[in-house]
């Protein structure tokens, strides 16, 4: 394998949300590195800031401590349309509700992102097809996302995220609406992804069987990471880690 | 661009009660544009129309000073006003040199029988002149001649109504009727004209001016019509015909002379009236509906908050965001517009059918003004909401519930 040449770099992160008095200081002092073709699985206790971070790595949001280099470019250096443009060529974004836009067919969401691309039409259609089909559902193309199943649903999502073709896919518990066996899919999914195309897959999870199958896991309790490394076994469900409950860093 | 619009018609189909509701003000907006320049349209080709019918440089001369125009200052000739008489018809026949043919006029109500049938009608006392300089002419039968009005003859001539209502199948031409008590014969009837501004000009009866008189009992003529020979004299012969009939009544200016430009700005002044009510109900309307659309498209965009944090994260700019709604807007404002313009041009066309006097035109260019006032209303109001969209940070829409 080549030089594994870096696209997220973060240095000192840190998010801190004006709330009247105090200010609330959701990230600090965040540090890592995610390197092209990684698998990393995020976890943590609900409102350790998981979110806030993965909107930090997304661009939609600017941090208000620290630096973040995507692809070799600090963000703070681009401007507005530069950042659109950034979400739309380089990053993918699966989130947990689908998002999808209601009223209209799975193959116009996913065509979406290529109109802000500036795609002809045809050409849209053509790629969002090829989209679907990865995604294994190119006989649902004119279906409308309501009456599709979760599982369907998060999967035209997807096909959205990547019709761009990026190099990174943000996935914000992909999972959590989904039962058991509609969120193995959708992890294996992911997995294929990864595997075959080279994407690099940022996935926020509950789900220790997931997180345990990814090869990184980045732990985040109250704004910090605590554990940045392989997947441990034996630990208990992140849910139910207390955040006192410090892991120590893999050798 | 086509994009937007596109993405927009989805918007509002999707929401069809809403969408009809928010565009119900620019459609009565528009609506009332389209009459309001329809009424303005309509006057100006009665006008135009008025003008070809009244007979060309139709010169109107009326007893009495009035200032016709603004130029003339104070009223002159003090209160004592001669009548005009037939004697002025010959003084301005005899010494005229701009003008063509003259003829005195009266006219009064009158009941016409006939047999035992009867209808209370106009009779205008007219001369041989008359059809000429009013373009209005004889269809069967000869109209009044200028031995009739020299020898006072009783010979009439009936406008259609008159004849349907009194003689129905029957031909009238020679048979005698009676105006008033007098008996008179018919020589002739008056081809169809129909109504003009609420007045039939076929309920109408044409009798010599000098047997007019004798039936109203004076020598004061209610007008005196001519027509100056070329257009460009028209200022010159009404300057001619106030100096003949001054040098009649030793020096005292006490007729007024018209010309058919005055007439028709007199006239103009009866559509301004509803010309007014309509642009007032017209801009109400239009600010009301703009006001309408607004904050439904506030609305819209707090409850397509989430989808907007979506729009962002798929590469969309604050630009691209910001045409959506506007566009989306505009497609509501024009959408509307183009209703109110189509019940518009329904509801003048329905007009021109059932009454075709009330003037009320449609033409290419009404569609323009009420499409680019319909575009107008959409961009104004749509801009508040679609910068408050275009504003939004992504992650608190993102956040948004
Ligand atoms: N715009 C904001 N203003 C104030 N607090 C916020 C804002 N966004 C997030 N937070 C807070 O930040 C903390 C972390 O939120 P989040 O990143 O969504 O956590 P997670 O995704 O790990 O559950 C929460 O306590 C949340 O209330
Ligand atoms: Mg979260």
């Amino acid at each position: 394998m080549s030089e594994p040449e870096p696209l997220i770099v973060a240095r000192d992160l840190g998010r801190t949300f004006p709330m009247g008095e105090e200010d609330l200081r959701v990230l600090r002092g965040v540090s890592f590195r995610i390197d092209r073709g990684e698998y990393v699985a995020i976890l943590g206790p609900s409102g350790s800031g998981k979110s806030t971070l993965m909107y930090l790595i997304g661009c939609l949001d600017t941090p208000t401590e620290g630096t973040l280099e995507l692809a070799g470019t600090d963000v703070a250096t681009l401007t507005d349309a530069e950042l659109a443009a950034l979400r739309n060529e380089v990053i993918g974004f699966v989130f947990q509700a689908f998002n999808l836009l209601p009223r209209t067919t799975a193959l116009e969401n996913v065509a979406l992102p290529l109109r802000y691309a500036g795609v002809s039409p045809r050409e849209r259609r053509k790629r969002a097809k090829e989209a679907l089909e990865r995604v294994g559902l190119g006989a649902r193309l004119d279906h409308p996302p309501e009456r599709m199943s979760g599982g369907e649903r998060q999967r035209v999502a997807i096909a959205r995220a990547i019709v761009t073709r990026p190099s990174l896919l943000l996935c914000d518990e992909p999972t959590g609406n989904l039962d058991q066996r509609a969120g193995r899919e959708i992890t294996a999914l992911f997995e294929r992804l990864n595997a075959e195309d080279g994407v690099t897959v940022v996935l926020v999870t509950h789900d220790p069987l997931i997180a345990r199958r990814a090869r990184r896991n980045l732990r985040v309790v109250d704004g910090e990471i605590l554990y940045d490394g392989p997947p441990l076994d034996g630990l208990p469900t992140p849910a139910v880690v207390e955040p006192s409950a410090s892991v120590p860093p893999a050798a | 661009m086509l994009e937007y619009i596109r993405s927009a018609l989805s918007a509002l189909l999707a929401n069809k009660v809403r969408a009809a509701l928010t565009m119900l003000g620019v459609v009565i907006g528009v609506l009332a544009v389209t009459l309001l320049v329809g009424v303005g349209d309509g006057a100006r080709l009665y006008i135009e129309h008025t003008l070809e019918g009244i007979g060309a440089n139709l010169l109107f001369v009326t007893p009495g000073r009035r200032e016709t125009r603004g130029s003339m200052a104070g009223p002159r000739g003090g209160n004592v006003t001669r009548p005009m008489t037939m004697e002025d018809v010959r003084a301005l026949e005899r010494q005229g040199t701009l003008i063509r043919e003259v003829t005195g006029a009266t006219q009064g109500g009158g009941t016409i029988k006939y047999k035992d049938r009867r209808r209370d009608t106009l009779v205008f006392g007219v001369g041989a002149a008359f059809p000429d300089l009013r373009n209005m002419h004889v269809g069967v039968g000869s109209f009044v001649r200028q031995e009739d009005v020299d020898a006072r003859r009783r010979v009439a001539v009936l406008g259609r109504t008159v004849v349907r209502e009194l003689f129905g199948d029957e031909n009238p031409l020679g048979k005698s009727i009676r105006i008033g008590e007098a008996r008179y014969r018919v020589s002739g009837i008056m081809e169809e004209k129909g109504a003009s501004l609420g007045m039939d000009l076929d309920d109408m009866v044409f009798i010599p001016v000098t047997s007019a008189l004798d039936l109203f009992g004076t020598d004061a003529l209610g007008s005196i019509m001519t027509a100056a020979k070329n257009k460009d004299d028209v200022p010159a012969a009404m300057a001619e015909v106030d100096d003949i009939l001054a040098r009649r009544r030793h020096g005292e200016r006490e007729v007024t002379v018209q010309s058919q430009d005055d007439l028709l700005a007199t006239f103009g002044q009866l559509t301004n009236a509803m010309t007014w009510m309509l642009l007032a109900i017209a801009s109400i309307s239009l600010v009301v509906g703009g006001i309408g659309i607004m904050n439904i498209m506030l609305v819209s965009v707090r409850e397509r908050t989430r989808e907007i944090g979506v729009r962002r994260a798929l590469g969309a700019t604050r630009s691209d965001i910001l045409w959506q709604f506007l566009v989306e807007s505009m497609a509501l404002s024009v959408l509307g517009g183009l209703i109110g313009l189509a019940l518009g041009m329904a509801i003048a066309f329905a007009v021109r059918h059932a009454a075709p006097d009330v003037p009320l035109a449609v033409s290419p260019w009404i569609a323009m003004v009420a499409l680019s006032s319909a575009v107008v209303v959409g961009v104004i109001s749509g801009v508040v909401p679609a910068r408050r969209a275009a504003k939004l940070d992504p992650v608190e829409a993102l956040r948004y519930e």
